[in-house]
């Protein structure tokens, strides 16, 4: 079946899109509406994971503070298109003006980082995270900006040629409400991400990102200009979260700090390692995973409900506990992550192919 | 025939360390030019510093006239002076084509949006670029080996990769820092007819080397290094027969 697929990639092609124009209608009959809204967040998380995956995958710098960016994304949209400051601007300027904003600060916070690496680049960008979300926090006074934890509220809904996003769509007899709507609104600016993602992988810009992760000494006597390219990555990578950052914003109508934690980066950094760093594929995998099972373990709690009478163990404890199981089972079954590009395998099968080498010649020399 | 490259009175320290102190020398264009010296003579430090890897304490670096002792690497690179290293320092996950197109990145213009859009005079570039890649890994002896894993080639072969890698940023100076060491006296020799391919192509090389009798054979004018300074600089026989040399280097040996 899989491998028929593989020899007609149009007939794959077509099987996907119309699985993905389906989807929402599928889960929605089959599970309920409030899966529909799940599918709207796991595209945004998908958005989120393939732009950090260009800084941490591509170009290999290790950014704990990602959440910044779509918090950033999400408060322009809130100031530029709600009552807060009564600014009402359509979606199409404030989305760009957004995504810019965020890929503005991804060059800030890149550039006092340029010589940092590793462990150390990890610590300063967890702290920017933490910056922004305390300036979040404590910026109603004494001039109310982000109106502090309360957080801001009635945002404009995405609205297009006179269709609002945030009221049901009459279409052929079918209601449609706003979480169908915003999944192919989210799915258009998911595939466009997914396109960029590839196409900037599989071109000069991507390989001189991969040649910084494997040796920014030798990747800069061959030309590059590695102080740069680290900044597109951190620029590009924000654009995409401030990019997500707005969508939020539009589709929840309200946005608080507490919504852009040091948990949320964490989250969306561990899809990236999970799916398996540098790979699309693998990247999407990983956020959808991690998107989907923690909704599913709800049911748990139901099911204890059900049978016991009173919940026993509390799902989101046994989200923490599972989420812990199975990131240290992939260390030890799947290191390069569930779905690995060709590199990261190769990085992680070396030692292993030195190691069987080695054993080899031992049983060589014994025979 | 015209000066390429001139190191002037260049001194560099680290701390109260003086690795190198008051080296002068040239290079003219067309030339094999080595630079010889006991181990931890500072021949590495004068190519690091001839490169942008390290500032020098003082002193000029002139490539072709202009100073480019203060210039980034990249920017050295793009001016026509590329390098390989001592320790191999390839792109050890990617294949060896994919190696050989990185070094084609100062060449080339594609931008973000160039990339995202891939357009006619991007993909244009792109098969440009692979096309050149593969020619030079035939040049250096690769042809056949283009797919596999840099890390996965033999010794001499990453060898010639870095060589390939070096020139496909379309050096007039490249410069190699012990490039046959660690192999047999037949791969040297092999190693020693790409060097002259190479000068016949029209590419001037700048060879760190321990191996005499390869530098004796190959190189037009040779420097000798000791302690951080120059102690001799001429033509391969001269510096062979002279005292100071033969003292502070081959007189170590024999």
């Amino acid at each position: 079946m899989l491998d028929s697929l593989r020899r007609r990639p149009r007939l794959a092609f077509a099987l996907l899109a119309v699985l993905l124009a389906a989807l929402p209608f599928i889960m929605g009959f089959g599970l309920g509406n409030s899966w529909v809204r799940v599918l709207d967040f796991v595209l945004l998380y998908v958005l989120l994971a393939i732009g950090l995956n260009i800084v941490v995958g591509y170009a290999g710098l290790l950014d704990l503070g990602y959440i910044a960016f779509y918090a950033l994304g999400a408060y322009v949209y809130a100031w530029l298109a709600s009552p807060h400051f009564g600014l009402h601007l359509p979606f199409w300027a404030v989305l760009p003006i957004g995504a810019a904003v965020a890929g503005l600060f991804g060059v800030l916070l890149g550039a006092p980082t340029l010589r940092l690496r590793g462990d150390y680049l990890a610590i300063v960008t967890l702290g920017f995270g933490e910056i922004i979300r305390i300036f979040m926090n404590n910026l109603n006074a004494p001039f109310n900006l982000t109106n502090g934890p309360q957080g801001m509220n009635l945002i404009d809904p995405v609205s297009v040629a006179g269709l609002s996003f945030g009221k049901s769509l009459h279409l052929f007899g079918m209601k449609l409400p706003p979480t169908y709507l915003y999944y192919y609104l989210f799915l258009a600016f998911t595939l466009l991400a997914i396109l960029v993602a590839f196409r900037l992988q599989d071109s000069r810009i991507g390989r001189a990102w991969a040649a910084i992760r494997e040796d920014e000494v030798a990747a800069a006597a061959m030309g590059i200009n590695t102080r740069n390219m680290k900044l597109l990555a951190f620029a590009m990578g924000a654009t995409f979260g401030g990019l997500a950052g707005g969508l939020f914003a539009a589709f929840q109508g309200f946005i608080s700090p507490e919504s852009f934690t040091l948990w949320e980066s964490i989250l969306v950094l561990c899809m990236i390692v999970l799916g398996g760093m540098g790979n699309i594929p693998g990247v999407i995998l990983g956020a959808v995973l991690l998107t989907m099972i923690p909704e599913a373990l709800r049911y748990i709690g139901d099911l204890q409900r059900a049978t016991l009478g009173h919940i026993v163990v509390d799902p989101s404890d046994l989200r923490m506990l599972l989420f812990g199981v199975a990131l240290v089972a992939m260390m030890l079954f799947r290191p390069a992550g569930l779905l690995p590009s060709r590199q990261r395998k190769r990085e992680f099968a070396a030692e292993d192919g030195v190691a069987e080498q080695e054993q080899a010649s031992l049983y060589d020399a014994k025979a | 025939m015209s000066v390429l490259l001139s190191v002037d009175q260049v001194t560099k320290r680290f701390g109260g360390l003086a690795a190198l102190e008051d080296v002068s020398l040239t290079v003219e264009a067309g030339e094999i030019y080595g630079l010889i010296g006991p181990n931890g003579a500072g021949k590495t430090t004068l190519f690091n510093c001839m490169t942008g890897l390290y500032t020098v304490t003082s002193g000029a670096v002139r490539l072709a006239g202009a100073e480019v002792q203060a210039l980034k690497p990249h920017q050295i690179v793009k001016r026509g002076f590329a390098r390989t290293f001592q320790n191999i320092r390839l792109f050890a996950n990617m294949s060896a084509l994919e190696n050989v197109m990185v070094g084609r990145h100062p060449r080339t213009h594609a931008t973000v949006l160039g990339a995202v859009l891939r357009c006619r005079k991007t993909r244009a570039e792109e098969a440009g670029i692979r096309e050149h890649a593969h020619e030079l890994l035939r040049y250096v002896g690769l042809g056949g080996k283009s797919r596999g894993l840099a890390s996965h080639l033999s010794y001499g072969d990453q060898r010639r990769l870095e060589i390939a890698r070096a020139l496909a940023t379309e050096p007039k100076l490249l410069a190699l820092d012990e490039p046959v060491a660690g192999m047999n006296p037949n791969e040297r020799q092999q190693m020693g007819e790409l060097f002259r391919k190479l000068r016949e192509g029209g590419v001037t090389l700048l060879l760190i080397e321990h191996d005499v009798k390869l530098v004796m054979g190959l190189c037009d004018r040779v420097a000798v290094l000791d302690y951080g300074r120059k102690i001799a600089e001429g033509p391969a026989e001269e510096v062979r027969r002279d005292p100071a040399v033969i003292a502070a280097y081959l007189g170590g040996e024999a």
